[in-house]
Parts: C-alpha cells; sequence; structure tokens
C-alpha cells in the first residue's frame, strides 16, 4: 500500500470532521472519495497533504509515518494536489504557473543566472519545454501566454492539475477535479486521470460525480459524518444499503 | 561641461537623495515582492545608519566595511524581528513592523551614543554620487536577475497564494523570512549610505513618514517589475523640486500633492507607472524563449 490512513480524527471545535478515518491506496490506482457535503473528504485531503495537521491517527506513505510533517515536506515526498475552490497564480501566465509547480525538480540556481551562463539559459529552455508538455497533457496549451485568471472555469482545474504535474509527484490528490466542467471537459479529464495512473502514479480523488467516479476508480471509499462507511469496488459500494440511505435519505415507512 | 557643472552643483544633493531613495525602495520591494507588506524598511534604514555613522565617526573604522556592517547589523535585526512577526499577514504585520520602526526610533532617541534628538553629528562625507548609482545599478540588476531563479519563483508564488506555494513544496516560512532580511539588509545598506551623504542623521530621517513614503514609491511605481519602485522613487523625490519650478513650495502644499498623485495612480494605474510600459492584459509580452517554444 502506497498510502495508509489509520484512525485520523480531526475536530474543529466541538464538531469532528474527521472520525476515525481508515484507508488504504493502493500504488499505481485511482481510488475515489465520496460522501454527501459535509461528510470531510475535503477535510481528510487537507490532513492527507498537510495543510491541516490530524488531532489524532497516523498517516503511513510507502510505511513511513508522515501525519507530523508540513505541506512543504510531504510535497518533497511526491505529494501533489489540487484544491476545491481552485487556488492558482491568477496573475501569472498559465506556462509561469507550471513552471512555478517545477519548484520540487527544478534547481534554477541563482548565480549562473546572475551572470548569464549558458547552463542557465539551458536549464530554463528545458523547463519551459517540460512545462509546455504538462499544459499539452491537459489540453490547454494554446493559454500558455494568458493570465490565469482569464481562464474558464473548467480550464483553470486543468491548469491546476498540470501544475500539479509539473512536480512528477507519485500521489496525486484531486478535489474536485470536474466540478463545473462541460460533459465533453470531464470525459477528457477521466482519460487524463487515467492515463497518469497506467504510467504508475496514485490518484486519490473526490467526486460528486457519480458515474465519472464510478467509471474511473478501481477503488472507492464512502465517508458520512466523519466516518468510513465502506471501501470496496464501485459495484460493492452503489449496492451498500447505507450508502444508498446516505446519499438517498431514509426511506420513510407508512404504516 | 560649464553647465552641467552648474546644474551638479544646485541639485548634486537632489540627485543623491534620489539614487539612496531609489536603493530604499528596492528593499520595501524585496519584501513586497514574496507578499509581505513590511513598513519596517525606514527603521532598518536607521539601524544600518547609525550602526555605520559611529562606526566612522567613533571607532575610525574605514567607509566600506562601515556600510558592510551597517547591512548585515540591520539584516540581523531584521532576522530577530522577522522570525516572530512573519506569523502575521497583511495590515496586521504592517502595524507589526511599523510598531517595530517605533520601537527603534524611540530607542534612538534616548540612547546616547546615538546623540539623541540632535542626531549623529560629523560623520565623515563619504558617500560619493557615483557610488550611489554604481550600487543602484548592482542592486537593481541583482533584483531583476531574481525573476526566474528559484528564490524569484518562490517569492512570486508565495505572494499570489501562500497555501498553494506550500503545496507545491516551498518553505513558505523560509523564504518570507528570507525576504524580510534581505530587505532589512538593503534598507541598512541604504542607510548607511545616507548617514555619509550630509554629516548628520537624526531619528526623524527614519520615521513614520519615511516608512509610509517608500510604500507609496513601490505603489506609485508599482510592484510588478523591480524598476517600478524606482521609476516612483525618482518621480515623488523630484516631485517637490519640479513644483518649485511651478511656484508650489514645500510643505503641506507637496504632501497633497503626493497623495493626488498616489489617488491618480491608484485609480488610472492599479499595477503602478509601470503598467505604462508592461502590458499587463490577458496576454503579456513573450521572451524569446517562450516564443521559440510555441511551435
Amino acid at each position: 500500500m502506497l498510502l495508509q490512513v489509520k484512525d485520523v480524527t480531526r475536530a474543529f471545535g466541538g464538531v469532528k470532521a474527521l472520525d476515525g478515518v481508515s484507508l488504504a491506496v493502493a500504488e499505481g490506482k485511482v481510488h475515489g472519495l465520496i460522501g454527501p457535503n459535509g461528510a470531510g473528504k475535503t477535510t481528510l485531503i487537507n490532513v492527507l497533504s498537510g495543510i491541516i495537521a490530524p488531532s489524532s491517527g497516523e498517516v503511513f506513505f510507502r510505511d513511513r509515518p508522515v501525519h507530523t510533517l508540513p505541506a512543504h515536506q510531504l510535497a518533497a515526498l511526491g505529494f501533489a494536489r489540487t484544491f476545491q475552490n481552485i487556488r492558482l497564480f491568477p496573475a501569472m501566465t498559465c506556462l509561469d504557473n507550471v513552471l512555478a509547480g517545477q519548484h520540487l525538480v527544478a534547481p534554477r540556481p541563482y548565480f549562473p543566472r546572475l551572470f548569464c551562463l549558458p547552463s542557465a539559459r539551458q536549464e530554463e529552455k528545458e523547463l519551459r519545454r517540460q512545462a509546455m508538455a504538462c499544459l499539452v497533457r491537459v489540453g490547454i496549451e494554446f493559454k500558455a501566454h494568458f493570465q490565469a485568471r482569464a481562464l474558464s472555469y473548467g480550464e483553470r482545474r486543468r491548469l491546476e492539475i498540470a501544475r500539479a504535474l509539473a512536480s512528477r509527484p507519485s500521489l496525486l490528490l484531486l478535489d474536485e477535479p470536474v466540478a463545473g466542467m462541460r460533459r465533453k471537459e470531464v470525459q477528457e479529464v477521466g482519460d487524463l486521470i487515467r492515463s497518469l495512473a497506467a504510467e504508475g502514479m496514485t490518484v486519490l480523488l473526490i467526486e460528486h460525480n457519480m458515474s465519472f467516479v464510478m467509471g474511473l476508480c478501481s477503488t472507492i471509499t464512502v465517508l458520512n459524518f466523519g466516518r468510513t462507511l465502506i471501501t470496496g469496488t464501485p459495484d460493492q459500494v452503489s449496492h451498500h444499503p447505507e450508502v444508498m440511505e446516505a446519499y438517498l435519505g431514509v426511506r420513510e415507512h407508512h404504516a | 561641461m560649464e553647465a552641467l557643472a552648474q546644474f551638479f552643483a544646485i541639485y548634486g544633493s537632489l540627485i543623491n537623495f534620489i539614487g539612496i531613495n531609489a536603493i530604499l525602495a528596492l528593499s520595501l520591494y524585496l519584501t513586497l515582492a514574496a507578499g509581505q507588506l513590511s513598513m519596517g524598511s525606514a527603521a532598518f534604514a536607521g539601524i544600518g545608519g547609525y550602526t555605520a555613522g559611529i562606526l566612522t565617526m567613533k571607532l575610525g573604522v574605514p567607509f566600506l566595511p562601515a556600510v558592510a556592517a551597517g547591512s548585515v547589523v540591520a539584516g540581523i535585526a531584521g532576522l530577530l524581528i522577522g522570525l516572530p512577526v512573519l506569523r502575521l499577514t497583511g495590515v496586521f504585520l504592517a502595524i507589526a513592523t511599523l510598531s517595530f520602526g517605533e520601537v527603534v526610533r524611540i530607542a534612538v532617541l534616548n540612547v546616547d551614543i546615538t546623540g539623541g534628538a540632535q542626531g549623529l553629528v560629523g560623520i565623515p562625507n563619504h558617500t560619493k554620487t557615483w557610488g550611489i548609482y554604481l550600487a543602484l545599478m548592482v542592486v537593481g540588476y541583482g533584483i531583476a536577475r531574481l525573476r526566474y531563479s528559484r528564490i524569484g519563483w518562490c517569492f512570486e508564488s508565495i505572494r499570489e497564494d501562500e497555501t498553494a506555494a506550500k503545496a507545491m513544496g516551498i518553505d513558505t516560512t523560509y523564504y518570507k523570512i528570507l525576504a524580510f532580511v534581505l530587505g532589512a539588509m538593503l534598507a541598512g545598506f541604504a542607510g548607511a549610505l545616507y548617514a555619509h551623504l550630509n554629516y548628520l542623521i537624526t531619528p526623524r530621517e527614519f520615521g513614520f513618514s519615511v516608512a509610509v513614503d517608500l510604500l507609496i514609491y513601490n505603489i506609485v511605481g508599482g510592484t510588478r517589475a523591480w524598476y517600478g519602485p524606482v521609476f516612483g522613487a525618482i518621480l515623488l523625490t523630484a516631485l517637490p523640486e519640479i513644483l518649485r519650478g511651478t511656484g508650489i513650495t514645500a510643505g503641506p502644499m507637496r504632501m497633497a500633492t503626493n497623495g493626488l498623485i498616489l489617488l491618480a495612480v491608484i485609480l488610472f494605474l492599479p499595477n503602478g507607472l509601470v503598467s505604462i510600459f508592461r502590458r499587463t492584459g490577458t496576454k503579456r509580452e513573450k521572451s524569446p524563449l517562450a516564443a521559440s517554444e510555441e511551435a
């Protein structure tokens, strides 16, 4: 298992957003995280990526405890993420967003640049080529020199994925990657995620679009009120009575 | 040649002030580049100025080592104050650094070695105009080359979105403190040059109004490019002299005019004067490298 979450709890004041969540994510697989609003999905992604600390519980990445590490150290281990509310660098161009995302893989030393050494120029050229390749991969290369704030909603989500890919992560955490997208775009992002997994990348994603999740994920974990309801294949999950109850509500029995 | 010498005799000190203010504005720009609104630059300049002045005047230290020492002492002060206050963001950081500036000013007023309210009098006059502008060019070039370097990307990412920068693997605390300390060192450097310009420095020259002026240079010039603050400093330092020619004298009228210009810039050029030279629309100018990669 690439990632193991053991009994993670996170309380905000008196509210337990996560209440003893455990799950395991297999390497090279697409793992879905679903559940009604307020189930704690985004909180879990925030805990996993180090943006917030768990109140208790443990997280292991390649059998190494990582729940005490800050976000930037987790990123250095191979975590990358996108945000539900999209956190791009709005005043930068798309290409610059991805170039910034290369932070972990690009040394970019200052002194060769200060003295305009050829090595700095070579590095810059190579990094731009790679950044462009990331934009091509998510399909927005034609917007490379537009400011991020000028993009459409779906394009912003894709740019955020491109920026995450720039650091060549081994674990990609996607918080609602296709929210607000048109059907064709949803399909394209689905294909992209499938091809990333085929290359060995592990993806953990939150999504409300059920057909997207069911068609893409090999394993799905359902959260409800901060607890794990079930982890299983899409088929197992969709026929689980408690899942149907959590999504559709309890049937009222009339006498 | 005669006319040039005469021009310099009249405007020499103004030209010096413009250079010093430009370096000071760049010191604040370094901190702003990482998204940290600091109002401490004037105080760091004061620390650098007093340190260097005391060293050359009372201890007979040569000029350049004294300037270096002023810069380093200001940097150390920046590190000590930066570690606790950089947990704050936005206006709260501005308030904390402003209070630090007041602490420095009042300390300088009440300590014997700094000469109190009368200031430090009799500092040897070592700073030359060519020295100021050489320093400005070196500093400007160094800051310009930061862009596209590791540090430059980190600063810009933190300014744009700190949480996203963290998730991308940037140690935001380290780079914020780096920006703060580099800014403090540069301010200390400019302060040390300033101290050796006019035989004396007083606490007032590093007070609140200077801290605000430095911020105004950055806003008027624009913080999207390194030369913005330089333009801002040149324009606003020379403005009183230009206005004198048109009959508006220094004093309240000068401050009112500064305010009006600031208002006009904010209203019509939200990205500062640099946006006249640099289009910041949806499509930005392409570097030759980027253009070659598009094919």
